[in-house]
């Protein structure tokens, strides 16, 4: 995108800026956008996130009451307004915290999400850079927040923090490792690391009619998907893996100490990983932006609704995890990751190294 | 490669903690996340009870009564009344008995609720608490009805209740047992048996029944060990000998017997036979009667004391009531079923890690109004 807003600026301002000046406000103008659509997927997949817990547990949920700004019909201003509450109140920082690594964590979580987004692509030409190893970027970025959540954990001088922190090292360090090797099964099918490489390997049908993606051409691509999912949710820290922030165990984990805005920026973090994590495997295993019927509806803008469509549903699969499992234990968590996942990754590949060989 | 050790880290858990279940304070002792030793304090909701009680006539002792074990008020009401009414030698009439029978079990089911909610929660599952929490809430609605309280109820009286059962309050009853049976099944689907629920309590935070007998442990705690004990059969009191009903005990068929998936089966179990009390004691109560016929005018009992035991949903409750013919007692105990189940925390609980901790405490289901007293 940022290509795309070089070229129609130099095309209309051909005289005078230099292509330094327009470069940096073309960056600017797609961090923006990003940005805001950071905020907006937060605004609405908290308020998504509150409304499905509320029918899946025989409640409402947030409803709002008479006019108002913190009313809304159906409850629907109820996170901007949460939002306007948290901005307004009192930033603490506690006595005995590290005042510099306090402040500074969360923005690194949060820089981690934002850098992810620069290469996830919305549809056929949505994407704010598309290079040539898109992929391995993502997840490179994506785990970058880790580093923040330990400098919230140890910043805090708080045990729970720390122990939020801890057991948060562990398991996204952990966890990254089944999810690059599911990853790198179709990357071996692909033979680029490009985002857009891979949806466009994905289009055309298999047997006739069902879209030709990995979640269907191969099964073995179909197991590296679920152990990509279920990591994927582990590495976010969602339930049944939310042990950094195990709100009965731990108060809040790695964020007990922050209020206000910093708060709400490690959630805005949460949300937007929880897009990224779909976002991944929507396009590496559900065909991105293509539309499930082979040459039908498969224009721009319905690329981009195929592709939230899919980020959708998956973000939907997470609440519902979150509604209806209890939480494992930390050494649980590490056992199925070590003893399950990370052998079965493994074994995907050869699987899908071999179905590519003797069966395709 | 040996075991490193590290060194010792002391956790404060408590008195503000979300799992503690009220105001307990637990030291906890831990190498890494694996506990070393447990030290409960106590008190931080202490509030005289048993110091109050000598200064008050001894129906003004009932609202205190109420408020040691809030989750279950009805059965410390009808403890307390079996209580004065052994030491003054005072029979009840039938319809009474029955009512409180009806109201201690529908309370036993409510307070169940509120225990394999909580345990849910503490081991990371929100919507059987909040499914719990929405059946409870017809089980408050029928006491609301009964006498005016949701929590509090100040119902059973000595010699009698307070008031009779509302015109439709039978019915509504049983409406409620025919919604609420197949409901048993939706928390055994979505918690009882769910894989993840399984690996965190099967095995975990085992009390073998010799160790639970030592240190006192009674109520479902003890049954989850495998030990039939229910004074409601083995030392009947009220009417509790007509009714037909199964003890429930931990079997071990998740893992060993007397873990913590054991102790909260056994509260599911039990929730099914409260019903079916209920349904006989529905069916079997008579319909005339002045509930009101025995109050006595004056309680003054004779000079003497009485210890009366009674079954709580947390376990044995007993009151021991010295009386120097007065009518404000001279001394009342409480004997509190919660109290000896947190004192054997620290020996289940050790080794084990910090989030197992947290499902062992909410498997023992401690009311911390009732330990402080």
């Amino acid at each position: 995108m940022v290509d795309i807003i070089i070229e129609t600026f130099s095309g209309g301002l051909s005289s005078g800026a230099s292509t330094a000046v327009i470069f940096v406000i073309a960056t600017i103008l797609v961090a923006v956008v990003i940005f805001t659509f950071m905020a907006v997927n937060a605004l609405v997949a908290v308020y998504a996130e509150r409304k499905i817990w509320a029918f899946v547990q025989d409640r409402l949920g947030p409803m709002g009451q008479g006019v108002g700004f913190h009313a809304g019909k159906w409850g629907l201003l109820q996170t901007l307004a949460d939002a306007a509450k948290l901005l307004m109140k009192e930033d603490i920082i506690p006595a005995s915290a590290d005042r510099r690594l306090f402040i500074l964590a969360p923005f690194i979580l949060f820089i981690g999400a934002f850098l992810a987004f620069v290469a996830l692509p919305f549809n056929q030409h949505l994407i704010a850079a598309d290079f040539n190893i898109g992929l391995l970027y993502i997840v490179a970025v994506s785990s970058l927040g880790v580093v923040g959540i330990i400098l919230a954990g140890y910043g805090s001088n708080n045990k729970w923090s720390l122990y939020g922190a801890m057991r948060s090292a562990a398991q996204i360090v952990s966890y990254e490792i089944p999810v690059g090797l599911s990853l790198l099964s179709v990357v071996m099918l692909v033979g680029s690391l490009q985002m857009q490489d891979i949806i466009r390997a994905q289009s055309g049908t298999i047997w006739g009619f069902a879209p030709n993606w990995y979640l269907f051409s191969n099964p073995f691509t179909f197991f590296a998907f679920l152990v990509y999912f279920f990591s994927g949710v582990a590495e976010v820290n969602r339930t049944p893996f939310d042990m950094p922030e195990a709100e009965s165990e731990l108060v809040a984990g790695f964020h007990t100490e922050y209020s206000g805005m910093r708060w709400a920026f490690f959630f805005l973090a949460e949300y937007a990983n929880m897009f990224i994590v779909a976002g991944i495997a929507s396009v590496v295993f559900l065909g991105g932006w293509q539309s499930p019927f082979y040459g039908a509806m498969d224009g721009a803008a319905w690329g981009l609704f195929w592709f939230l469509a899919k980020v959708v549903v998956l973000m939907f699969v997470m609440i519902w995890f979150r509604c209806t499992f209890p939480r494992l234990r930390v050494d649980q968590l590490m056992n199925l990751c070590w003893k399950v996942f990370i052998p079965f990754a493994f074994f995907n590949i050869l699987g899908v190294g071999l179905w590519d060989l003797f069966v395709k | 490669m040996g075991i490193v050790h590290g060194e010792e880290m002391v956790l404060n858990m408590g008195p503000q903690h979300p799992s503690t279940h009220g105001v307990l304070r637990l030291k906890i002792r831990t190498d890494g996340e694996i506990v070393t030793r447990i030290t409960p304090y106590i008190g931080y909701l202490h509030r005289c009870f048993e110091k109050h009680c000598e200064n008050v006539t001894y129906e003004q002792v009932i609202p205190y009564v109420d408020r040691c074990d809030y989750l279950a008020s009805m059965n410390n009401d009808f403890g307390y009344a079996v209580a004065v009414e052994k030491l003054m030698g005072l029979e009840v009439p039938e319809k009474v008995e029955y009512i409180r029978v009806i109201a201690a079990e529908l309370n036993r089911i409510a307070s169940h609720h509120l225990a394999i909610g909580a345990f849910g929660l503490d081991v990371g599952a929100v919507t059987p608490f909040l499914y719990c929490f929405r059946d409870r809430e017809r089980i408050l609605d029928l006491f609301e009805m009964l006498c005016g309280a949701r929590l509090l109820y100040n119902y059973i009286w000595v010699g009698g209740v307070s008031h009779d059962f509302p015109v439709g309050f039978v019915e509504k009853v049983y409406e409620f047992l025919d919604y609420f049976e197949p409901k048993i099944h939706e928390y055994n689907d979505i918690l009882t048996f769910n894989k993840i629920f399984i690996e965190r309590t099967a095995d975990v935070g085992v009390l073998p029944a010799d160790v639970a007998i030592s240190y006192g442990v009674t109520g479902p705690n003890l049954r989850g060990s495998g030990v039939k004990w229910d004074l409601r059969r083995n030392d009947p009191y009220s009417i509790y000998g007509r009714f037909d009903f199964d003890i429930p005990i931990g079997t071990g068929a998740m893992g060993t017997v007397g873990d913590c998936w054991d102790r909260y089966y056994v509260r599911i179990r039990e929730m099914e036979e409260s019903v079916k009390i209920v349904r006989q004691a529905l069916d079997q109560m008579p319909r005339e009667g002045d509930v009101h016929a025995a109050l006595p005018r004056k309680v003054r009992p004779p000079k003497g004391f009485v210890y009366a035991r009674t079954e709580t949903p947390r376990g044995e409750l007993g009151f021991y009531i010295v009386s120097d013919g007065k009518p404000i007692p001279f001394r009342v105990k409480l004997r509190s079923p919660a109290f000896t189940a947190l004192s054997c925390l620290d020996e289940i609980a050790r080794g084990w890690m910090i989030a197992d901790v947290i499902a062992i405490l909410g498997s023992l289901d401690i009311v911390l109004g009732e330990i402080d007293r």
